[in-house]
């Protein structure tokens, strides 16, 4: 018995190291070749500026996924619901002329109550996440349109039924979405985050609910109460992201947050393995973000075409899932 | 359907899996239209003999002879081709859900009799499929969707398709088990019916022993991987004779009984039903110190009774008090508060995370004994409880950081029982928690479950296990098909007693 189980360490150490660090390694290779690249453009501080500001948003919409996904869910509509945060802000300002303090509140609570409505669908119905949220991509993507008369909606821009809007948009929202705030609120939405996954007993909970329910709920954990608490967490997370897409543009655009669903999803499993985890977790999330940030940063400056970023962010999502399930196959 | 009899023959058949002898020089033998019952404890070797018959175990060695000429069996197909069909348990394994009785039953048909043609000739196969049940007069709409149907008739649509494979003698492992009293009768009615009518061979695998003296006429009786007995089934055979034989005296449990003062009654229970009618109107009581056993065969409702007691299955009625006071367990939180505890019997999908490290597991059930006031887990006396949990129950692991997957099936054991220790719960059930752990863990479960007791804690102890129950409980309720059929003080009670009220024996 020790004998094989020495075996099985040793050669287990290798490839424990590799799924380990294969994510920081390759953000540490990425960032490399871009630099060796293209030293004088990509090296450059305010390139490191326009980088970090550029994953802020995905990062912060792939918060909320890691908590989703912490507790064994999954969410396809995070960019269809960011989307719908984003237009209501930005109507409460230019429609309702409502203060920061009213708006962004507001969108974050209507962020919550249609995340009520996903984990309805999931908890109640019994729906998978995969199915439930896919329905809730296109319904979301229907409502907000609907809601917003069809349109785009910025400021000074007349409503669906032509009548006249008066509302401004504040510049502190506008600054909300520059950098240096922007990235402030990221740092401290990771940290807040890691530290609440990892030293609370409500992510104690849903580490032990997302790794099997069954013994989860054996183990006295209201297991139902924790999916639904993991899924209004999440949605304050993707709210927040789509408020925060809305005040780069200071508008709220047609599907205006919908492109970063994908890569909020690679970056969690990207940031699933990083230091040996073995889970979805805050920093991991980071560092995924923070890989297909840079990649995308580098890729525009050596002139791929923007059109062709998703084919690229495609295959990193593909490696990122590859590297998940390949090392989990030993289990069971 | 007059045909001539045919033989099957099993000669000097042994199986050996690592460490373990499954089957040792077993000698089986049976002829076409006889309804032969093998019988036996868990563990006997039944299923494993009749996995060879069915080609699921291709490691065996010794000889099968078919009409006294020798065939090999080392796959599924080649028992299909000698007319050998094998009705598992779970009758859902082998059915598509998505297709329609007919194309259930003419499955083959359908795969390998196409011969280029692309189109189902769908009249063709419905009449075959109504033929062949016509013929065994079962009566089921061959058009129906294969999910729409109960599991009795699921497995009438298994008999039916291998009745169209022309199947000479056929396994059925435990089909009653999960049938209504009326669906036994149907399929006895059946299994009759192919017999001496289609001239089948039919196994029947079967822990119901009163059953058997009415379906079949001769039965062998397995234990310990070999046939002890072939009998045939007459006016003098009784369930006395059958459980004896079963058992013999090989297993003795040497395991020191401890004395320990049992104090007031702590937990009792009342009528309890659940919505399946897995558990039916089961009472009973638990006192301070005492070790109370719940014994029944597989199937018997154990597992249900226990989750049904921790608030974890459907309850329908029934009344629960623990320390005298009616308490309401509506699911395992509030159970959980109400200081009960359950180990459950699937260890890895129940019991553990075993993708969390030990620490993780052993303070999941009472995490808030380790967090302040702002719901931060104090790692520091978390880890110290891990740790003393870990040195009193004897854990072999490198660290409490170790996850879980990576400990031996006994140790993961001793995690599932361990984190209800820092619970400081009051009852205690643990549902077969011997199964799959050695010998060394074992003795030191046992010395974990006597400690429990010896603290003055209720504790339950299911198991399927006769000689764990006698040697562990101080008395025991024998269930049988969800009842308690009989409750016997450990002292005064024997293997024999125990397996005659949990095989079906009526006072």
């Amino acid at each position: 018995m020790p004998d094989i189980q020495s075996k099985a360490k040793r050669k287990g150490l290798i490839t424990g190291f590799l799924t380990k660090w294969a994510s920081i390694i390759a953000l540490v290779v990425v960032f490399a070749f871009f630099a060796i690249k293209m030293p004088a453009m990509f090296l450059t501080s305010s390139n490191m500026i326009t980088i970090l500001r550029a994953i802020s948003v995905t990062t912060i919409i792939a918060i909320g996924l890691t908590i989703t996904l912490a507790v064994g869910g999954f969410d396809l509509s995070s960019g269809s619901m960011a989307t719908m945060s984003g237009s209501l802000v930005i109507s409460f300002f230019v429609w309702y002329k409502m203060s920061m303090w009213e708006a962004i509140p507001l969108a974050i609570i209507l962020t919550m109550g249609l995340t009520l409505v996903t984990m309805f669908l999931i908890v109640k119905c019994k729906i998978p996440d995969l199915l439930a949220t896919l329905a809730m991509m296109f319904t979301l993507d229907g409502v907000s349109l609907t809601y917003s008369g069809g349109g785009a909606v910025s400021e000074g821009m007349p409503r669906a039924n032509g009548a006249e809007t008066f509302g401004k948009i504040p510049k502190m929202f506008k600054d909300m979405g520059q950098a240096p705030t922007i990235i402030i609120i990221m740092i401290v939405i990771v940290v807040v985050i890691h530290i609440f996954l990892t030293y609370t007993k409500y992510g104690r909970y849903i580490y032990a609910v997302g790794g099997n329910k069954e013994a989860a709920r054996l183990s006295g954990i209201p297991v139902k109460n924790y999916r639904v608490f993991a899924g209004m967490l999440a949605a304050v997370f993707i709210g927040l992201g789509g408020i925060l897409v809305a005040s780069r543009n200071m508008s709220a655009q047609i599907q205006g947050a919908a492109g970063y669903a994908m890569p909020a999803i690679s970056a969690v499993f990207i940031g699933r393995s990083v230091a040996g985890a073995d889970k979805p977790n805050a920093f991991g999330t980071f560092i995924g973000a923070s890989l297909v940030g840079i990649l995308e940063n580098g890729l525009i400056m050596m002139s791929v075409p923007y059109y062709s970023l998703n084919a690229v962010k495609g295959v990193v999502l593909a490696f990122a899932l590859a590297s998940t399930y390949y090392s989990s196959k030993g289990e069971n | 359907m007059a045909e001539s009899v045919r033989t099957l023959e099993m000669k000097n058949i042994s199986i050996e899996f690592p460490g373990v002898k499954a089957l040792s020089n077993v000698n089986f033998s049976m002829r076409s239209g006889e309804i032969r019952a093998v019988v036996g404890a868990n563990g006997a070797g039944k299923s494993t003999l009749m996995k060879v018959l069915a080609g699921a175990n291709e490691t065996y060695t010794g000889d099968i002879l078919i009409d006294s000429k020798p065939c090999e069996i080392r796959n599924p197909r080649s028992a299909k081709d000698l007319g050998i069909e094998l009705v598992y348990q779970e009758v859902d394994t082998a059915l598509f859900p998505y297709l329609s009785v007919a194309e259930n039953i003419m499955f083959n048909n359908i795969v390998t009799g196409m011969k280029g043609r692309a189109l189902i000739h769908w009249k063709g196969i419905n009449k075959a499929a109504r033929e062949i049940l016509d013929r065994l007069h079962m009566d089921i709409d061959v058009t129906r969707k294969m999910s729409s149907l109960s599991l009795a008739q699921k497995q009438m649509v298994l008999i039916a398709r291998a009745v169209r494979e022309r199947c000479r003698f056929l396994i059925l492992d435990e089909p009653t088990a999960p049938l209504s009293l009326g669906e036994v009768a149907e399929l006895f009615r059946i299994t009759k019916e192919l017999a001496s009518r289609e001239n089948v061979g039919i196994i029947f695998i079967s822990h119901r022993l009163p059953e058997l003296f009415e379906i079949c006429q001769s039965l062998t009786v397995m234990k310990d991987g070999q046939v002890v007995a072939n009998k045939s089934v007459d006016g003098s055979l009784t369930t006395q004779e059958i459980v004896n034989l079963m058992l013999g005296r090989s297993f003795e449990e040497n395991f020191p009984k401890r004395k320990v003062a049992i104090g007031e009654t702590l937990v009792e229970a009342e009528h309890l039903a659940d919505e399946e009618g897995k558990v039916r109107d089961v009472s009973f009581t638990v006192r301070s110190g005492e070790i109370v056993g719940v014994c029944g065969l597989v199937g018997a409702g154990k597992t249900e009774l226990c989750k049904l007691l921790f608030g974890a299955g459907g309850m329908r009625s029934g009344s629960l008090r623990c320390r005298g006071k009616s308490i309401k367990v509506r699911n395992p939180t509030q159970a959980v508060r109400q200081k009960i505890a359950l180990v459950p019997e699937e260890r890895r999908k129940e019991g553990v995370l075993v993708s969390e490290p030990v620490y993780f597991n052993l303070s999941a059930a009472c995490l808030d004994k380790f967090t302040n006031r702002f719901s931060f887990v104090q790692r520091r006396k978390e880890l110290e409880n891990a740790k003393k949990l870990v040195a009193d129950l004897g854990v072999k692991t490198p660290s409490v950081f170790q996850r879980v997957r990576y400990l031996s099936g006994g140790n993961q054991q001793k995690v599932a029982v361990g984190k209800w220790l820092a619970s400081d719960s009051d009852f205690y059930m643990l549902d077969e928690p011997t199964k799959g752990v050695d010998v060394g863990a074992k003795r030191d479960i046992f010395q974990l479950i006597q400690k429990l007791a010896a603290d003055g804690k209720a504790v339950l102890y299911a198991s399927s296990e006769i000689n764990e129950i006698l040697a562990i409980t101080d008395r025991v309720y024998v269930m049988y098909n969800g009842r308690f059929a009989a409750e016997l003080v450990t002292e005064k009670t024997s293997e024999e007693e125990i397996l005659y009220y949990a095989a079906g024996g009526k006072k």
